[in-house]
């Protein structure tokens, strides 16, 4: 058992580092990871400025544009890392070693979430040093926790897509992009959900992004405490004991259902 | 526990739904011994890579039983993947992006290996295999020749009791071949009871590195024993080679020749030249093929008795070589 835990440990660090090393070897790469959402930013910053909309709305971008890196990531590097690790044989090498597919993830979401909090600190810093947007927090450890709670969320999620590229390939490459803009514009990521009519708040609140995004928002940007958050601190938690026991019997379900059909190792599908 | 290393009991493996099923494994029954490098030979798609992913727990057989160290491939798929190791060809697992140094110390943490221990083997297959000098160089710079070496170090970092390697040397030089093969043989020699399985279709390469080759086709195993004894069953059927000079005629009447038991043909586009390796029943029946390939106005540039191969074996047993197999197959 102890031997176990220590083998996925060292599995977790080691994903880890081949993401982090990874993504920040190539510096193009690095720098268009954080000149996009820069640009995303100014270009909503700009256009509220342009109607007058109150200074608030600055901070619900620049908290959006933190939170979309989060997103972007989980979609496009956590979901589809085992599609692009199938084609390159990469992902046999993992099913024939002696460990947890889930440590592998885990190391995979940790380096993500390393990789980008770097990006979203770049936009969180132009947002505050270069426009001005107005922060009036007073609850840091409540920010954090609703932070750290949409995370885990998000990259529960990300864990349990991970098992759908993995055997549906292409066709779950279709189904990412079409989460990418549905999501951003359920969630609110440039202006308050609460703004959306009631039937799409209601399909918005099946995505823990947007709790994440309307919590921290309060926080940091309108000067609310827990008190004022603790329905999304709830659903968040729901959220994650939900995603992450499924993800851990997604990837079981289509490791065996892989094993099966044949496709666990099937190339260019 | 079983008596042998590996024992497969009539494995079949079904791909596909009902009306489009291809019958891959069609009960494959197999045994290798500990300390053996025992190899699996037959053209692509004869099933060798589908009895592979089996044996290495990527893929369920549809029926039939298999086991590897004792342990079943099925029930304790966790303590199979404990004591092997896989190498596949023509692939390079890993991140481009990374060092071949960083990759191979990356898969050597799949298997608990401490940072320290896993430098100094890394460092010794390097030298070993010859890549010392690019084990700082990103594996995407890395020629063909060069990741396989690379992958096959990383299948050898756990010091599996049992190497599966499919294809290993495929789309590589000559030389790197070689290396690669002779490594791997005198690797199984140091372990002492380092069990190796092959899939190749390359006859030389059976020939040269295993104790024991099974001839696979259409998911059958049909022959399996040392390759001299498999060549020596060949000693009463003789094998000429005839080298015609032209490519572009049909050769298919020569197999129906009385007397032919075997035929296959290579056409080298480059010097104009097609080996005919023809099988038959004595020595009589190559000057009638000679004297029909002269009524049809083929040019005969020399026509010899050789040696049998596995390939004349494969030849005698379906009657047609690899590259007339793999032709059918594709049609």
């Amino acid at each position: 058992m102890l031997e176990r835990l220590l083998l996925s440990l060292r599995v977790v660090y080691a994903r880890l580092w081949v993401r982090i090393k990874g993504s920040n070897r190539e510096l193009e790469w690095v720098i268009a990871e954080m000149l996009i959402p820069m640009l995303t930013l100014s270009t909503y910053i700009y256009l509220y400025r342009m109607l007058r909309a109150p200074p608030q709305f600055a901070g619900f971008v620049m908290i959006g544009g933190t939170m979309l890196a989060f997103w972007s990531n989980v979609l496009w590097n956590m979901s589809a890392q085992f599609y692009w690790e199938k084609e390159t044989g990469t992902l046999e090498v993992y099913f024939v070693a002696p460990i947890s597919r889930m440590a592998i993830l885990a190391g995979m979401a940790l380096g993500g979430i390393v990789n980008t909090t770097l990006r979203a600190v770049a936009v969180l810093v132009l947002g505050i040093v270069v426009f001005q947007v107005p922060i009036a927090m007073h609850e840091p450890l409540t920010a954090l926790l609703v932070f750290f709670l949409t995370i885990i969320a998000l990259y529960a999620l990300g864990m349990m897509f991970a098992s759908l590229f993995m055997l549906y390939g292409r066709e779950a490459w279709h189904t990412a992009n079409l989460l990418q803009e549905p999501v951003t514009f359920l969630s609110g990521t440039y202006f308050p959900a609460s703004q959306l009519p009631q039937m799409v708040q209601l399909f918005a609140s099946l995505i823990p992004l947007t709790f994440g995004l309307d919590g921290i928002r309060k926080v940091v940007i309108l000067g609310q405490g827990i008190g004022d958050v603790w329905l999304n601190i709830v659903a968040l938690v729901i959220f994650i004991l939900v995603l992450l026991p499924l993800a851990k019997f997604a990837l079981s379900y289509m490791e065996n259902m892989g094993k099966k059909e044949g496709r666990l190792t099937l190339r260019w599908q | 526990m079983l008596g042998d290393f590996v024992e497969t009991r009539d494995v079949v493996r079904i791909f596909g739904k009902k009306s489009e099923a291809v019958r891959a494994l069609d009960g494959v029954s197999v045994t290798i011994k500990e300390g053996e490098i025992f190899g699996l030979l037959g053209p692509n798609g004869a099933g060798k890579t589908t009895l592979i992913k089996i044996l290495t727990t990527l893929l369920l057989p549809t029926s039939g039983e298999a086991y590897v160290g004792g342990f079943s491939v099925v029930k304790e798929a966790d303590k199979v993947r404990k004591i092997i190791n896989l190498v596949s060809g023509g692939e390079t697992p890993g991140y481009g992006i990374l060092t071949v140094s960083e990759n191979l110390w990356f898969f050597s943490q799949l298997y608990g290996l401490t940072t320290s221990v896993a430098k100094e083997k890394i460092k010794r297959l390097a030298a070993d295999l010859d890549f010392e000098k690019y084990a700082n160089t990103r594996m995407a710079k890395l020629s063909t020749g060069y990741k396989q070496r690379m992958s096959l170090a990383r299948g050898l970092l756990n010091d599996p009791k049992i190497l599966f390697l499919d294809e290993p040397t495929l789309g590589l030089d000559v030389l790197t071949a070689k290396r690669l093969r002779t490594y791997v043989i005198d690797w199984a020699k140091r372990q002492r009871k380092g069990t190796v399985l092959l899939t190749t279709h390359y006859m030389a390469e059976a020939d040269e590195m295993c104790d024991r080759v099974a001839i696979i086709s259409n998911g059958r195993i049909l022959a399996c024993d040392t390759p001299q004894k498999l060549k020596d069953e060949l000693r009463e059927t003789p094998i000429a080679k005839i080298e015609v000079a032209s490519v572009q005629d049909d050769y298919g009447f020569v197999e129906k020749i009385k007397g032919v038991v075997g035929f296959s043909e290579t056409r080298n586009i480059q010097t104009g030249v097609t080996s005919l390796k023809v099988m038959v029943r004595d020595m009589k029946v190559i000057s009638q093929i000679e004297t029909k390939l002269n009524e049809q106005k083929l040019k005969v540039l020399s026509a010899n008795e050789t040696e049998p191969t596995l390939e004349d074996v494969y030849i005698k047993l379906v009657g047609k070589g690899f590259a007339e197999v793999e032709e059918k197959t594709d049609a």
